[in-house]
């Protein structure tokens, strides 16, 4: 630690309290305190979604819910899932996280930081409101495929506005990053020798500012369709409904490395941390994320090959799609070979990982297997799908949010979780969640569509296994909630380090972090700061 | 020696991973083979793009695994400094690569085979509604509609009367079946009259979407008399999960016989509905 980046300026304290210091708030850690929070509340209600979904789907017949509201469990689960809980949480883990691992005072635009946080819960309450409206909230898929989300009630209006708010703080939220990250990095850290987990992220707000209007768009030709009498999506009048999927998949293709490159981040800071060894090949780490960045803007018909396109297109997207496994594969390897004769401990953010890494390859490979056309069209729209995304964006994305809030938790609240606790938290979590999704590749592959709120017999036994599964594993949440919890609120003292072979500007703070830090730029190649950080990579 | 402990305990982790796979493998459903070239090609190249990438995750898993008994600080004090390789990161790039290529080629082989619409001997029309299918035989001049089963669409009531698990193909049951030859190339044009819609029967090999003002087509030639089940796969509303299909192959004479009475009844209600 040194004298820089223990000196506050008293002038940057003066805020307001209570509620107002956090609607006025432009500090970062706040800020990134507020993302995490929202993020955490929309996991459990996104969770509690899904668990109706699961609770219908126990038994063969219709016990709970009608078609209509199941429908909109499954849109409004996507929804609240992908854009409330896992983007919020990547977006807050990087406005905690980034300054400090740069060496910056704070974000380079705050009161923009400001302003894209406070659009969420807005965003989040329109959206929400739906499901109280007399049409109902979205129930085309969260997809929102037209002719069929055109059939629904006004409430689309609301969902569009929702989702262009979204947009709107996610593209502030990523110019925010960019800024920062090439700005105000510290004297000395030339953007090879940055921390993977800003690599990541400074890669993956350029995928989200160049596909964030691409939905923007797509939705609000949505809108026009469905208020203004326009046809971009109606063949009757000279439109074409494919165009909205290949619109839609421009967006969503790099939107699933959105919610995926950040966790690549994460899990390449962790393992090396607790295998006491420098991470294996940075450059081709940094390589390959930019690769798979760049190929995720090529490969989005994969998501619609049952569509009907031309033998040629089906090739392409079906060969660009199988290479994305190359630099995915990199990565693996890599992570791998860190651990190779390192010295490994296993506290819960290295269980995460760990636990990352296992699913998250078996989520890749099955990958590898929608991208065969052929197979694809026996695949496509079944659980087989359903279990592969799960498997990338729970184990994969999820996890490695745990992963991290265990791996930072005691940087941000100065005590150490419970680390029994956090390992309960970690089997349990591990074991019931291939419970819930392993099984879903079975029905898949046995003819389960997906998005039904009711099946055949035959399809019993595993969806019960799948229901009791998921069940587990949400009420294993609770208890991460309760260890966040008692975290904050007390604890045995966590040292500046924290953890043994943490190496990085972030842990020469204080712990807890001061609400300022680097007011004066660290020197990351003075010898002090050389033995704290290992030198950077 | 530590090379050698390494083998060792790589080659016991092994092991375990295997019989894991082999416990994940045995317990589970695969893919059904069908009943058509196109389908039968389907589930080799499934099965050997399965069994690639399950290689390859045991592989993978059992080096991790093999690290994380070994490579421990309780066994491995001193961890080890090297930060890369440039010779395995070529192998480890080159490898999937070849890989990958290999998977390849065949299902590139099996792709052309199923665009080839061409020759067929008849041709039938799918047309999706909100929520069950219309079949028009082109050449027979034939015409209907094919919804849930009665029961079925009883038993799937909230606070039903009538158990699913006492319905005979619950949900995969229609009121009138689409009836196709045998031995004989079948297109299909599939279009949609409200929202997209996708048409599935798993034992035919493919999906493919029906879709309002667009017609899309497919072909299958079926190798075995039998009765086929399948679903809407695309959601189109609430009653998605309530649209099956069943097909009904027979034999060359009984579609002719099949053909026949259709037209002869169709004939008959005409003369009756007539003034």
């Amino acid at each position: 630690m040194t004298d820089a980046t223990l000196a506050h300026h008293d002038t940057h304290d003066h805020h307001p309290k209570g509620l107002a210091r956090w609607v006025f708030t432009t500090n970062h850690k706040e800020i990134g305190t507020l993302y995490l929070v929202f993020s955490l509340v929309m996991f459990l209600l996104g969770g509690a979604m899904a668990l109706v979904i699961r609770a219908e789907l126990f038994a063969p017949g219709l016990q709970l819910v009608h078609p209509e509201f199941f429908n909109q469990m499954t849109t409004m689960h996507a929804l609240v899932m992908i854009f409330g809980a896992v983007m919020p949480a990547f977006v807050g883990l990087a406005n905690w996280m980034v300054p400090l691992m740069i060496g910056a005072p704070d974000m380079a635009l705050p009161r923009m930081n400001n302003w894209s946080f406070w659009i969420m819960p807005f965003a989040f309450t329109l959206l929400l409101s739906t499901l109280f409206m007399p049409s109902g909230g979205p129930a085309s898929g969260w997809t929102l495929y037209p002719p069929l989300s055109l059939q629904g009630g006004n409430s689309l209006a609301f969902v569009i506005l929702a989702i262009h708010l979204m947009g709107i703080s996610s593209i502030m939220g990523s110019i925010n990053i960019i800024a920062t990250i090439l700005n105000m990095r510290a004297p000395g850290m030339t953007l090879l020798r940055m921390p993977m987990f800003v690599w990541t992220w400074l890669i993956t707000a350029f995928l989200l500012i160049a596909v964030m209007p691409v939905l923007a768009g797509a939705v609000t030709m949505l809108l026009t369709d469905r208020f203004f009498g326009t046809s971009f999506f109606n063949a009757a009048g000279g439109g074409d409904p494919v165009l909205y999927q290949h619109i839609f998949w421009f967006f969503g293709h790099p939107e699933v490395y959105i919610m995926i490159l950040p966790a690549f981040g994460i899990v390449s800071e962790i393992i090396p941390t607790f295998s006491r060894k420098k991470l294996f090949g940075y450059t081709s780490m940094v390589y390959a994320t930019a690769s798979i960045a760049f190929l995720s803007f090529i490969v989005w018909a994969h998501h619609m090959f049952t569509v009907g396109m031309p033998l040629g297109a089906a090739l392409f997207f079906m060969y660009a799609t199988m290479v994305i496994a190359v630099p995915t594969g990199v990565k693996i390897f890599n992570w791998v070979s860190t651990m190779w004769r390192g010295s490994m401990t296993f506290e819960t953010p290295m269980l995460f990982a760990l636990g990352f890494v296992v699913l998250f390859t078996i989520g890749g490979l099955s990958g590898v297997m929608l991208a065969i056309v052929p197979a694809d069209f026996q695949y496509h729209d079944t659980y087989f799908v359903v279990a592969h995304f799960h498997y990338v964006l729970v184990t994969g994305a999820v996890f490695a949010i745990m992963a991290s809030v265990y791996y930072w938790l005691p940087k941000w609240t100065g005590h150490m979780y419970n680390e029994t606790l956090g390992k309960i938290h970690f089997w349990w979590s591990a074991f019931w969640v291939n419970v819930l999704f392993f099984p879903q590749h079975y029905l898949g592959l046995a003819g389960m569509p997906r998005r039904i709120p009711d099946y055949a017999i035959q399809f019993t036994e595993f969806n019960v296994i799948s229901s009791i599964g998921g069940f587990a594993f949400g009420i294993g949440q609770l208890l991460f909630v309760y260890i966040v919890w008692q975290c904050a609120r007390g604890g045995q003292k966590a040292t500046d380090g924290v953890w043994e072979g943490a190496r990085g500007l972030e842990w020469t703070v204080p712990s807890p972090a001061p609400l300022h830090t680097f007011d004066t730029p660290p020197d990351i190649d003075s010898p002090d700061l050389v033995a704290h950080t290992g030198g950077q990579q | 020696m530590k090379r050698a402990n390494e083998w060792i305990v790589g080659i016991a982790v092994m092991a375990v991973i295997m019989v894991i796979t082999w416990g994940i493998f045995a317990v589970g459903e695969n893919m059904r083979p069908g009943v058509t070239p196109f389908s039968q090609d389907v589930y080799v190249l499934h099965n050997t793009v399965m069994g690639v990438v399950t290689v390859i995750g045991v592989l993978v898993f059992t080096a991790m695994f093999t690290s994380i008994v070994l490579h421990r600080r309780s066994k491995h004090r001193d961890p080890a400094k090297f930060t890369h390789s440039t010779k395995a990161e070529i192998i480890w790039t080159a490898i999937p690569i070849l890989i990958l290529v290999v998977m390849a080629i065949p299902a590139t082989q099996v792709l052309i085979d199923m665009e080839e619409t061409g020759d067929a001997e008849m041709n039938v029309k799918v047309t999706g509604y909100q929520w069950l299918w219309k079949y028009d035989y082109l050449e027979d001049d034939i015409s209907f509609f094919s919804a849930l089963a009665r029961d079925s669409n009883r038993a799937r009531q909230m606070n039903s009367d009538l158990a699913p698990a006492d319905v005979e193909n619950y949900l995969l049951d229609v009121d009138r079946r689409l009836v196709l030859p045998v031995d004989t190339k079948i297109r299909f044009l599939l279009t949609a009259d409200d929202v997209i819609h996708s048409w599935w029967v798993p034992d035919l090999g493919w999906k493919r979407d029906a879709i309002p003002g667009m017609v899309n087509e497919a072909w299958t030639l079926i190798e075995e008399e039998g009765i086929y089940r399948g679903q809407c796969a695309e959601l189109c509303g609430k009653d998605h999960g309530f649209m099956p299909i069943v097909v009904e192959a027979v034999s060359k004479e009984d579609f002719r016989a099949w053909v026949a009475s259709q037209q002869a009844a169709s004939t008959a209600s005409n003369q009756s509905a007539a003034p």
